[in-house]
């Protein structure tokens, strides 16, 4: 079952198109790598489909019972602000806020939720503990454990690794690899790492302008696509 | 010692004074509520401008000799307080800039209005007393002691009914507006919340001090407290003590009570980082 559709789909700014020819489905259980180079409209994809920015063209439509507001949303570790003064239990539980509605209390299960949700990420322990003095995987835990909290069927997670170190980033793949094998829930993810993309996703969706392929990721080793930028960054690396 | 508490007895037999007492303590419980969403959200910008805009306001309607200025202040500033917020989203015109015009401006115009129209015969003093607040806390009538009390029962509701809301838009409005949150509407309750503080708050200490009711319990509590509940309560709780004790210096004193408030909040703030340096360098 397709739980996100986009056809024809145009994204930008002020009438400037940054991406065009969008045409996808992500079907339940499916982990979607979104990959590209930078300025190629990857994030203004992402925030498209968040429902934060409208598409130029196009229509994107929700299916199979989820509904735009139940996508769980990991942002790019940045955007949060370092210096804030809560505990990871008031973030978790932060998540769980659109099931609120106007009730203005969290009830029970919400609490056992975002609980459960700590539990499930093995950070149960630091639920007392103040956010700012985590270390980089353990702050990605916690908002993996907020947009777990916030949906049961969907995540998107915006460069999840980055800024983290290579034990810590693995550690994060491996765990996003399990709520998608094990727990069922469909991931989207935008990354530059492709090496990662080919080792965990089922599905990649290459975009440079327009879509340069889309489909599952045995037919992406195949074609050669990827070979481009992970090519480019070793070079890079090596300089 | 005996005398000093003979002497507050003495004063605290006048109604005007417990009156000033009940309302300064509200409205530091109300201002410092709000500040610690306006430090984190970088918005503490906002209630320096606003407080500019509701002197130019207060200015107007001296000269239009409305008695109860409220009626005009209060408006005033909300409308003020909603346009600065969509100025500050929009990216085209510079948020800080368009700020600073409208504060300044209303100050500017507010001088000039109260020095052409006033029939009093002291203006440096009127002005002097709503820029710095000086005696006016000691002379709120019964009508503005009951505004006081109703808004700041409006805002400490308003608060705890929205409490999670108000976090979550706080921490992290994208987040919050991807999961279905409908930040715009809580972006402006706090913006409304903010104009009604600062209006309530201009007669405890006068609007070039408002700011720093807002901005010196929260940054005092964020030194020590790591959690956004203790955050808060512990800046009611500095704002509400700094406040009484405020009042209560300035009457035994003869201070100004505003700025005897504020000095205070900066005492505060002082010993509130030695105490955070202290417990963070045994943390670390």
């Amino acid at each position: 079952m397709a739980q996100l559709i986009c056809k024809n789909v145009a994204l930008g700014y002020e009438g400037r198109i940054v991406a065009e020819q969008l045409d996808f489905e992500v079907n339940s259980g499916d982990y979607l790598c979104i990959v590209g180079e930078n300025g190629t409209g990857k994030s203004t994809l992402l925030k498209t489909l968040l429902r934060l920015k409208t598409p130029i063209s196009g229509e994107i439509r929700m299916g199979d019972g989820i509904q735009a507001t139940e996508i769980g949303y990991l942002p790019q570790q940045t955007v949060v602000q370092k210096d804030f003064p809560a505990s990871v239990w008031e973030i978790v539980l932060s998540g769980c806020l659109n099931g609120c509605g106007l009730r203005p209390f969290y009830n029970r299960e919400e609490k056992q939720l975002a609980r459960n949700n700590l539990e499930r990420l093995g950070i149960l322990d630091l639920a007392k503990h103040c956010y700012r003095e985590l270390s980089g995987g353990q702050q990605q835990r916690v908002l993996l454990a907020r947009a777990l909290s916030a949906t049961k069927k969907m995540l998107l997670l915006d460069e999840p690794v980055t800024g983290l170190d290579p034990k810590a980033a693995q550690d994060l793949y491996e765990l996003i690899e399990q709520l998608n094998k094990k727990d069922g829930i469909t991931v989207i993810m935008v990354s530059h790492d492709i090496e990662a993309a080919v080792k965990y996703a089922s599905h990649i969706l290459h975009i440079n302008r327009t879509p340069v392929f889309h489909g599952r990721k045995e037919d992406y080793m195949l074609s050669g696509v990827g070979f481009g930028i992970g090519s480019r960054r070793e070079v890079m690396e090596h300089e | 010692m005996n005398d000093i508490f003979n002497t507050l007895l003495h004063y605290f037999s006048f109604p005007f004074v417990r009156y000033a007492l009940i309302v300064g303590i509200l409205i530091a419980l109300c201002s410092s509520l709000l500040g610690v969403t306006l430090v984190l959200k970088r918005f503490s910008f906002i209630g320096d401008g606003l407080s500019h805009v509701a002197f130019g306001a207060i200015a107007v309607a001296a000269v239009f000799g409305f008695t109860n200025d409220t009626v005009i202040v209060m408006p005033v500033t909300i409308i003020a307080a909603v346009i600065l917020l969509k100025s500050g989203q929009n990216t085209k015109i510079r948020g800080d800039a368009s700020l600073a015009m409208l504060s300044v401006g209303a100050l500017a115009i507010g001088y000039l209005l109260m020095n052409l129209f006033s029939k009093s015969s002291n203006i440096s003093g009127d002005v002097c007393s709503t820029l710095f607040g000086s005696t006016s806390i000691l002379t709120l009538t019964m009508a503005e002691v009951w505004v006081s009390v109703i808004m700041s029962v409006i805002v400490v509701a308003v608060f705890l009914l929205f409490y999670h809301k108000i976090f979550a838009v706080t921490f992290d409005e994208t987040f919050a507006r991807a999961t279905g949150t409908r930040t715009d509407m809580y972006n402006l309750i706090v913006a409304v919340i903010t104009a009604v503080i600062i209006v309530l708050a201009m007669n405890l200490v006068g609007s070039l001090l408002i700011s720093a009711l807002i901005i010196f319990p929260a940054m005092s509590a964020m030194r020590v407290f790591k959690n956004f509940r203790a955050v808060i309560l512990c800046s009611v709780i500095i704002s509400m003590i700094a406040a009484g004790s405020g009042i209560i210096i300035s009457i035994l004193a003869s201070t100004p009570v505003g700025s005897t408030i504020v000095a205070i909040d900066i005492v505060v703030f002082i010993l509130f980082c030695g105490v955070g340096k202290l417990i963070g360098g045994a943390g670390k």
